[in-house]
This record gives structure tokens, C-alpha cells and sequence, in this order.
């Protein structure tokens, strides 16, 4: 079973964290090249847990997942997992910078260390990408002097450092001031437009209208819809996914 | 006017105190005027008689007291040195087996830290000092044994020997000291958010890359205290040489007390050797302690 023009591959995905509960029950799905795929739902539908097996971070328990065309199994072989965190970059909603490390070494790092890229040529590559995120200034600064926004757009420039062919995003704006919001969803959109591919969990409607190829729509560990943006948010075709959309748009 | 509580909890504190320093040196100064042998130190330029199982430095019978008992603080700081080592290298690596997702490994670790903690060192010690070493034999033909050998001796490596005593209490002391170590550095680790951990998984480093270069330079804040409690139990700890017979400070000043009679001389000399012992390392520590939280503070500011 293999679908070479698909980055992401998912067919009946479960896993219960505990027995009994399902986090995730019986998901399919796939992403394609460049294509931005919106994740929306409930608080604890198991949006995260989704997201997460994408790069290992979480197992599973049964189905198929194939990212990047390296198939994981349940259980996680080691090696598959490390070689597809070398291709998939993850934004999480905390940042997650290493506070002990300036904002040059949290992108540096792993450029070195596990690409085994010449220092100069790493630093050269993060400063572009802290140049393009409008951050260049703050290279020697330390995590903690930064502002939330700054900060996210330093993880998105780590997350690109490896360059990589997939994105994911956990609530990336969901941390920060209402005013900080759009900094990092405007980084967002200009990695969209250059055709990176992206799974975005957010809440934010603006950016899944203008941004989304298609938007999963998720309750209790199961897909409810997948749509196009404005069949979701115009006329979605899950009752399910109505009462959700009045919810959070008043 | 009114007196706080706090003002009158200090005061009676400092008068119990200063009572209790005077009941004291009055006890010292009544001993020494009905032993009447008066408070000297002359004796220490006296030659001690007594032959020495253990020296780094030139020692015979005919040396003084004061070089026996200098050779024995040199013998404590020897095994102190090497016991901290040992057992800081022992502790790292248990500790971080506690966090490995190698299920033996994790296994081995509870298991090796409850166990030791159970057992009080002294039994420890004779363990290692009567069943492990005295109990390897003689002979040892095998033609690794110009490199490396253990017997009855004690263990040879290359030309550096080091006695059957000495190698009980080092095992016996590094091997107990990490076990509690190994529990300081396990609370540190468990001190970083687990975000780190997810974040250095996310770009690609494998366990050992993230818990180097991220876990455990965020961690050390919250190691050092404990590292420093634990080194300064393991030198109090030492003293326990004297149960395999090892000539360290505390023995030496036993067998020096005994001939002499000079119990109050004998033992301010211990009790200042230990402080002296002590406060190199809690200032070693405190040094250590200062730079990484300045390292910290650049970061925070
Ligand atoms: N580590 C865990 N251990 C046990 N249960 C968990 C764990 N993580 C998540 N769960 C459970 O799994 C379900 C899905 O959680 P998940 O975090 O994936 O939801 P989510 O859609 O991301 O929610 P939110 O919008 O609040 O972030 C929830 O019922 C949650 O309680
Ligand atoms: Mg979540």
C-alpha cells in the first residue's frame, strides 16, 4: 500500500490512551504535496493526539500512517521515527525554545547535530530565516527576552532549519496576545504561499478561510468532515460541525 | 511598647545558645584541670611509633604525630576525591538509566538505588572489604594482569596500586554515594518541562544529543544542591575507613588519641580537618552554583 503523491497517508488510526476512551478512533486521511490541511474541533477530540503521531511523538494503536513515504508502525521503529522528524518540522503552542540556548543556537542546533552542516553555513541559513520571519535583530538575544509573538516566529524558524517538507502546527497562536496573533499567522500564510505543506490545528476562522485547502473537522477521536474552507464554514454538511462553527463564531 | 514574637524567639534562641557554649567550655576547662596535663599541642612534634598501612607520602614510626596525622588527612582526601568521582559518574549513568525507555535499563536502576539505600554503608563496606576482595584469590596468571588485576591485594592498574582497603571503600562509598546520586539527578531531569523534551525530539536529536545538550544544562540548577548535600555525606562518610582498617584522618587520630591521652587536642584537630575538608567543598559547589545561575540569569534578564 503505498501513495507516492500523498505526503501524508492515514487509514483507520486508533489509539486509547486508556482503555475504554478512544483518542483516536478509526481515522483516515490523506495530505498532498504543498496542500494546507486545517484541523479544528473540540477541546480533547483528540486534535493533538492526530497531529502528534505525525512525527512520532505520540504511537499508535492500530492502522496505517505513512509520512513522507517511511511507513511507522505502532509501536514506533526508532529509526523510521528520526528519520521522518528530519523531514517534518513542528510548531507547538508553549514554543518549546531551549531557554539555556540564544535564539541562533535554538536554530542552529539541530542543523548541526544531526544534519552535520557546517556552523558558518547553519548560522548563514538561520539568519535568512530569522530575516524573513522579521526577527533578524533579536539572533543573540535569549528566549525569555523575547515577546510571545517574537518567540513563536523563532520556533517556526527553528522548525525550518532542517528544511523541511512538512509542517505541523499545534494551536501556534493559541498562547499568545490578541495582538500578537497575526505576526505568526502572517509567517504562516508566506510559508503557505511558497507551497510549504502544513497540518494547522488553530482556531483561528480568518486564516482557515484564507489559507486552508481543506479542513478537517473533528469530535470525540473521529473525523466528522473533511471540506473545502468555504463549504465548511458557509454550509457544512455535518450537523455535528454547524453547532461547532456557532460556537465560536458569534 | 511592644516586643514581636520573632525579636523574643531570637533572643531566647541567642541566650540558650550562649548558655550551652559556656556549659561546654566549662566541662573542657574542669577535664583539663583534673586530668592536669594542661591544653598543648607539643606532643605533635613527637615521633608516633606507629607504622602506616597506607601513604602517598614518605612515612615511617619515626616521623612525628603531627606528619602521621597530616599523611591520614591526605589518605581522607585521596578517597574522598576518588569516591566522588566514582560515584558521580555512577550516579549520572543510573540516573539517566531511570529515564531511558530501555525498560532493563530503568528496571536496573530502581533496583540498584532501592537496594543500596536499604543496607547501612558499614555493611556495605564489610561487604566489599571481607566478601569481594579479601575473598579473590592470589593468583592471577591471565596476561592481562601487567595492565589490570584484582586479587587479595587489592586492584593493580598499569603501575598505579591501589590497596585492598583503599579499593573496599572506594567501591563501598562510590557505589553507595551513587546510588543517592543517581536519585539527585533523577529529580533534576524530572524538573525540566516535558516540552523540552518533545521540542529536541521534534527537530531531529536523538535521546542521548537532547539529553546532553538540553536536558541536563537545564537541570543542573536543581542538581547542584543535592550533589553538594550528597558530597559532603560522602566525606563524613569516610570515616568509616577506620571499619576496613584504611589509615584515613579519623583512624589515624583514634590511634593517636589512644597513645597520647590527648582526646580534646586530638579531636579539635579532626573536627577542624573535617571543617576545613567540608568547606572546600561547599565552596567548590557554591562556585559551580554561581556560574551556572549567572549563566542562567544572562539568559533570563
Ligand atoms: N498523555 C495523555 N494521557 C492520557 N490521556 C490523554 C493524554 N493526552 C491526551 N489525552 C486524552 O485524549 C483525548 C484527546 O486529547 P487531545 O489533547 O488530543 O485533544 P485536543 O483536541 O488536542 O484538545 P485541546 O483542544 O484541549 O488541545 C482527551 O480525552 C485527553 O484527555
Ligand atoms: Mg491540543
Amino acid at each position: 500500500m503505498t501513495f507516492m503523491k500523498n505526503i501524508i497517508n492515514v487509514v483507520n488510526l486508533s489509539k486509547s490512551y486508556s482503555a475504554g476512551i478512544k483518542a483516536l478512533d478509526d481515522i483516515s486521511l490523506d495530505v498532498g504535496k504543498g496542500e494546507v490541511l486545517v484541523v479544528m474541533g473540540p477541546s480533547g477530540s483528540g486534535k493533538s493526539t492526530l497531529i502528534r503521531t505525525f512525527n512520532g511523538l505520540e504511537s499508535f494503536d492500530t492502522g496505517y500512517l505513512e509520512i513522507l513515504g517511511i511507513r511507522l508502525d505502532p509501536n514506533g521503529d526508532e529509526k523510521n521515527i528520526r528519520e521522518i522528524r528530519k523531514r517534518v518540522g513542528m510548531v507547538f503552542q508553549q514554543f518549546n525554545l531551549f531557554p539555556h540556548l540564544s535564539i541562533l543556537e535554538n536554530i542552529t542546533l539541530a542543523p548541526i547535530k544531526v544534519q552535520k552542516r557546517q556552523k558558518i553555513e547553519a548560522q548563514e541559513h538561520a539568519l535568512s530565516l530569522l530575516s524573513n520571519m522579521g526577527i533578524l535583530s533579536h539572533a543573540n538575544k535569549y528566549p525569555s527576552q523575547l515577546s510571545g509573538g517574537e518567540q513563536q516566529r523563532v520556533a517556526i524558524a527553528r522548525s525550518l532549519a532542517l528544511k523541511p517538507d512538512l509542517l505541523l502546527f499545534d494551536e501556534p497562536t493559541s498562547a499568545l496576545d490578541p495582538e500578537r496573533v497575526n505576526e505568526v499567522l502572517d509567517a504562516m500564510r508566506d510559508l503557505a504561499k511558497k507551497g510549504m505543506a502544513m497540518v494547522v490545528v488553530t482556531h483561528e476562522v480568518g486564516f482557515a478561510k484564507e489559507v486552508a485547502d481543506r479542513v478537517l473537522f473533528m469530535d470525540a477521536g473521529r473525523v466528522i468532515e473533511i471540506s473545502k474552507p468555504n463549504i465548511f464554514f458557509q454550509n457544512a454538511k455535518e450537523e455535528r460541525s454547524r453547532r461547532f462553527l456557532n460556537q465560536i463564531i458569534k | 511598647m511592644r516586643i514581636s514574637k520573632g525579636i523574643f524567639v531570637q533572643i531566647t534562641l541567642a541566650i540558650s545558645l550562649f548558655l550551652l557554649i559556656f556549659i561546654l567550655f566549662n566541662n573542657l576547662y574542669v577535664n583539663l584541670i583534673n586530668k592536669q596535663i594542661g591544653f598543648t599541642f607539643n606532643w605533635l612534634l613527637r615521633p608516633a611509633g606507629f607504622a602506616l598501612s597506607e601513604s602517598s607520602l614518605n612515612y615511617s614510626p619515626s616521623n612525628s604525630y603531627a606528619w602521621a596525622l597530616f599523611v591520614g588527612w591526605i589518605n581522607s582526601l585521596k578517597i574522598i576525591l576518588s569516591s566522588l568521582i566514582f560515584s558521580t559518574l555512577l550516579g549520572i549513568i543510573v540516573g539517566l538509566f531511570s529515564k531511558s525507555k530501555n525498560k532493563l535499563l530503568r528496571k536496573f536502576s530502581s533496583i540498584y538505588v532501592g537496594l543500596i539505600r536499604q543496607i547501612p554503608l558499614l555493611v556495605q563496606l564489610m561487604f566489599w572489604y571481607f566478601v569481594v576482595f579479601l575473598g579473590f584469590n592470589n593468583s592471577n596468571n591471565d596476561h592481562y594482569s601487567h595492565f589490570f588485576s584484582v586479587s587479595n591485594k587489592g586492584i593493580n592498574i598499569l603501575n598505579l596500586n591501589l590497596t585492598t582497603e583503599f579499593s573496599a571503600l572506594l567501591f563501598g562509598l562510590s557505589v553507595f554515594t551513587g546510588a543517592y546520586i543517581a536519585e539527585v539527578i533523577r529529580g533534576g531531569i524530572n524538573s525540566v518541562p516535558s516540552g523540552q523534551w518533545e521540542a529536541f525530539k521534534s527537530v531531529g536529536l536523538s535521546e542521548i544529543q537532547g539529553v546532553f545538550y538540553i536536558i541536563i544544562p537545564q537541570s543542573l540548577p536543581a542538581i547542584i544542591p543535592g550533589l553538594t548535600s550528597q558530597y559532603l555525606n560522602l566525606a563524613k562518610n569516610s570515616t568509616l575507613a577506620i571499619a576496613v582498617g584504611y589509615a584515613d584522618i579519623y583512624a589515624i587520630s583514634d590511634t593517636v588519641i589512644n597513645q597520647t591521652g590527648r582526646a580534646i587536642e586530638g579531636f579539635l584537630i579532626l573536627l577542624l580537618s573535617f571543617l576545613f575538608l567540608n568547606l572546600i567543598i561547599t565552596y567548590a559547589m557554591e562556585f559551580l552554583n554561581r556560574f551556572v545561575i549567572a549563566n542562567q540569569n544572562r539568559r533570563i534578564r
